[in-house]
């Protein structure tokens, strides 16, 4: 291992610097927006044009639907549906 | 949060669901993640929200599919590397380029730098609780020695020696450590 003089150290130390805590929390958040993303998959299975307007434009769709836009079940949406 | 668990108990844990487990994973791979993407590929803040997003998005939806649940770590790492180059892909279209181009070499530079960080910010979790506080706060939060002072109750004149005292240690903790220990931590 390179040999840490307290500048080398210094610079290491920041080099990993916190995240910002909303993207911190909207991560940690996937289990509980699970609930949320299960039922858009089964309306989306039910109802292709729904399908359709998720695939074309994930968050226009669920603004004209109502549902409030919650980074980790877009997140998670657009990986279910490879939407843009 | 201080855990004790290892990568491979957590990401156990995690697949068990275990929320609180999730919470802990995302948490102390966090600073990793996003330090691949903001300072190795320097993808824009939005670009690296959204691509932090999607790591943890695609590694919660993903994680039956890990085969060495210790391997977490570099599993993390080499998805969000894929996610940055499609990210700069993306933005890049009218000008196609090979994955060769968009990892360059001073993104290369910084990725064995994160590596290497990763090791020293281990054994910072080693430290005392004082000193892993202070060195935090100080390098990679950039408070000043006045904010820290406020919050761990200490006379601002004497955190410049309490920071030299705490890096001697550290770096005695690092030099008594073998070369081949690998790196579990982001804390």
């Amino acid at each position: 291992m390179t040999a840490f003089n307290e500048e080398r150290l210094a610079r290491l130390i920041r080099v990993l610097r916190p995240a910002p805590e909303a993207w911190v929390r909207a991560a940690q958040q996937l289990p509980f927006a699970r609930g949320e993303v299960d039922e858009i998959v089964a309306r989306a299975e039910a109802d292709a044009a729904f399908r359709q307007r998720l695939i074309a434009d994930l968050e226009a769709a669920l603004d004209a639907e109502g549902y409030e836009r919650d980074p980790a079940v877009v997140e998670a949406l657009r990986i279910r549906f490879k939407a843009k | 949060m201080a855990s004790t668990l290892s990568d491979r108990q957590l990401v156990a844990r995690c697949r068990a669901g275990d929320q609180q487990a999730w919470a802990e994973l995302v948490e102390r791979f966090s600073r990793y993640v996003y330090a691949i993407s903001v300072q190795a590929f320097r993808l824009p803040e939005a670009d690296a929200e959204d691509v932090f997003q999607e790591v943890f998005a695609r590694a919660y939806e993903n994680l039956h599919r890990l085969r060495d649940d210790a391997a977490v770590r570099p599993w993390l790492a080499q998805l969000t590397r894929r996610l940055c180059i499609d990210r700069l892909r993306a933005t890049a279209r009218e000008r196609p380029a090979p994955d060769e181009e968009l990892i360059t070499a001073e993104a290369e530079e910084t990725l064995s730098l994160i590596e290497e960080s990763l090791v020293v910010h281990e054994a910072l979790a080693e430290t005392p609780e004082h000193c892993r506080e202070i060195l935090d706060r100080f390098f990679a939060r950039d408070e000043s020695y006045r904010t820290i002072g406020e919050a761990l109750d200490l006379p601002a004149g004497t955190i410049a020696s309490r920071i030299s005292r705490c890096l001697t240690r550290l770096r005695e903790l690092l030099e008594g450590r073998t070369d081949d220990r690998p790196p579990s931590s982001t804390r």
